[in-house]
């Protein structure tokens, strides 16, 4: 299970550290087929593309009409597809290590089902018509996480009291959005269903850039706070004897985590079982203990940008639709063999 | 390296309910220290205490005169280790990760293996006798093996004063016997500060230099084993009445419960 490890030490600079080949060529092999299918979803499209015209495009040469189309209209959704799966990957393997549970990911623990309640209260209701459906996921995902994180308060959290505060909060949500959904116009119900299963279909630079903006921040000072998950791992009273401020760390790691989720799911909606997926798949990829965190966010890119291919090229259907399709499968496997190891996986 | 641990005028409490009322300690420096009591005596709250995971309602715990909670808590663990009872290590962390993990107090993010690391972490592999099973991961392990290996992340911390929540629960009697003589080890050898929760009152009397008897959140005796191990503390602390001689082995008291049951004609009730 558990891949080699370089220990590495530098006279000067004095830098030293753990390297491991396997997690390594992972980050590297995954992000290059990230970008394969970065470059492969643009040439997809009425004006099909080839590779070489794309690629010319990327690096502004070639014809300007390729050009336009590339960064005009193929280039928001791409991204889009990239950086949401980047982003739920990442938000995922932090939920899992913070809580020390496999099952535990942004869409099980009622993070993802906040985003949806806001966004069809918003399309049924009318509610804040003006601010749109990305800034209402936004508020949702974050006031669920708010919600849970109080509920689940007593004297310090713990990664437990948090799974079982946000399932409740989350069958709370997917009522309050059945409910919503129930009552609503059709042309409403539809809207929003377009929505909840995840969807690349409409997404143009307005939803990118703030995506991306986000993530510019996120990432980097999610990679910054990420030393304190090497002892957190090892369960609260361990952390803190090695003097880790666990509670302090674990508020602000979910802090990142809820951010890198709500983003992601403003832009494209709550994509199924990504964030519960790609971790555990780049965890047996690498062969280490934890979800690791930049591998699991590139196998989330990979999926994501994977499932809006197949669902453009085969079937025509939004991205949510297959990685749902793909990802439940997985988790029946996941829980099955969770249960057979008599531990949380 | 030898620092002082003291414990003024704690007043600890899960919610409304008071475990210890007002508790003064000092913990002898560079001794074995154990704590020993009934079921919920508050024993556990006060090395949790001690080790600065439950914050008290007032007094306060002492490092070499300074408060644990005011001073930054990576540097209170680079003085103050301690190990939980009962930790669990994630699927297939092996033994060499967890132990580097204890040096975490001592490593920041450009330097995360110094020559200071390499030699903490293969020291405790070797006091701990898991140099070849380093590579192994902990869940792997067999009890013992495993309570080794966190022992070993607990020694690599290299901290002068270890405290220890009943670090024999869930072995069998001679990985209990091999877990309590590399704590005498780490004593004599590297002259640490032990503290430790155990409940076995024989075991207590032979390892410890210092036994600390607790009772509804107060200590009732503390000292050598011989002045506290007596049938009427023995008495006082656990409600039961029983015989105190003489381990042959080791010369320390050696406690032989009186039940309902099973004794002879000779033994007076």
């Amino acid at each position: 299970m558990t891949a080699a490890a370089v220990r590495f030490r530098l006279a000067a600079p004095p830098v030293s550290g753990v390297l491991r080949p396997r997690l390594l060529a992972v980050c590297l092999g995954l992000g290059l087929l990230a970008f394969v299918l970065f470059c492969l979803g643009m040439t997809v499209g009425d004006y099909p593309l080839s590779v070489g015209r794309v690629l010319a495009a990327l690096v502004s040469r070639g014809d300007y009409y390729d050009q336009v189309v590339v960064y005009d209209w193929r280039m928001p959704r791409a991204l889009a597809g990239l950086l949401v799966g980047f982003a739920f990957g990442m938000s995922g393997a932090l939920f899992q290590t913070i809580t020390r549970n496999p099952l535990a990911a942004p869409d099980v623990i009622g993070i993802s089902a906040g985003a949806a309640v806001a966004v069809v209260g918003g399309i049924v209701l009318g509610i804040g018509s003006g601010v749109g459906t990305q800034t209402l996921g936004l508020a949702g995902a974050v006031l669920a996480a708010v919600v849970i994180y109080v509920l689940a308060w007593r004297r310090g959290t713990t990664g437990y009291r948090i799974i079982l505060v946000g399932i409740g909060v989350s069958w709370m949500c997917t009522s309050a959005t059945a409910y919503l959904l129930a009552r609503a116009k059709l042309h409403e119900a539809q809207q929003a269903v377009g929505w909840l299963v995840g969807n690349l279909n409409d997404v143009t630079w307005s939803q990118t850039t703030p995506l991306l903006l986000a993530l510019a921040v996120l990432v980097p000072v999610t990679l910054v706070l990420s030393g304190w998950l090497r002892t957190l791992q090892l369960g609260d009273d361990v952390a803190a004897g090695l003097g880790t401020p666990v509670q302090r760390a674990r508020f602000l790691l979910l802090l990142a985590a809820v951010g890198l989720v709500a983003f992601g799911t403003a832009a494209a909606g709550p994509v199924a079982f990504v964030a519960l997926a790609a971790p555990q798949i780049a965890r047996r990829l690498a062969g280490v203990p934890a979800p690791p965190l930049v591998a699991s966010a590139c196998t989330g890119a990979v999926v994501v940008l994977g499932a809006d291919l197949l669902a453009r090229l085969v079937v025509g259907l939004p991205v949510g639709v297959i990685t749902g399709v793909l990802g439940a499968p997985f988790l029946l496997w996941l829980l099955a063999r969770a249960n057979r190891a008599g531990s949380g996986g | 390296m030898t620092v002082e641990l003291r414990a003024a005028g704690l007043r600890l409490a899960y919610g409304d309910r008071v475990v210890v009322p007002d508790l003064s300690l000092l913990v002898p420096p560079g001794r074995i220290s154990v704590i020993v009591g009934a079921n919920a005596c508050g024993k556990s709250t006060l090395l949790r205490a001690l080790a600065r995971l439950l914050a008290p309602r007032s007094g306060q715990v002492l490092l070499d005169g300074r408060s644990v909670h005011a001073l930054p808590t990576r540097a209170v663990a680079r003085e103050l280790g301690l190990l939980p009872q009962a930790p669990v290590a994630p699927d297939g962390l092996t033994v060499l990760d967890l132990v580097t993990r204890g040096r975490s107090p001592h490593q920041s993010w450009w330097r995360q293996w110094s020559s200071a690391d390499e030699q903490a972490v293969t020291s405790a592999l070797r006091a701990t006798d898991l140099a070849d099973l380093a590579d192994r991961p902990v869940d792997e392990l067999s009890g013992g093996q495993r309570q080794r290996a966190w022992l070993a992340m607990a020694i690599a911390q290299q901290t002068p004063v270890l405290l220890l929540d009943e670090p024999t629960t869930f072995l069998d009697l001679a990985h209990q016997i091999d877990v309590l003589d590399l704590v005498v080890d780490l004593n004599r050898d590297e002259d640490r500060t032990i503290v430790m929760v155990l409940h076995d009152l024989n075991q207590a009397c032979r390892y410890a230099d210092h036994v600390i008897a607790m009772k509804s959140g107060e200590i009732v005796a503390q000292g050598g084993p011989a002045e506290v191990v007596t049938p009427a503390t023995v008495e006082d602390v656990f409600d039961l009445t029983c015989q105190v001689t003489t381990d042959p082995v080791s010369g320390t008291p050696l406690v032989i419960p009186i039940g309902r049951h099973h004794s002879t004609e000779s033994v007076a009730r």
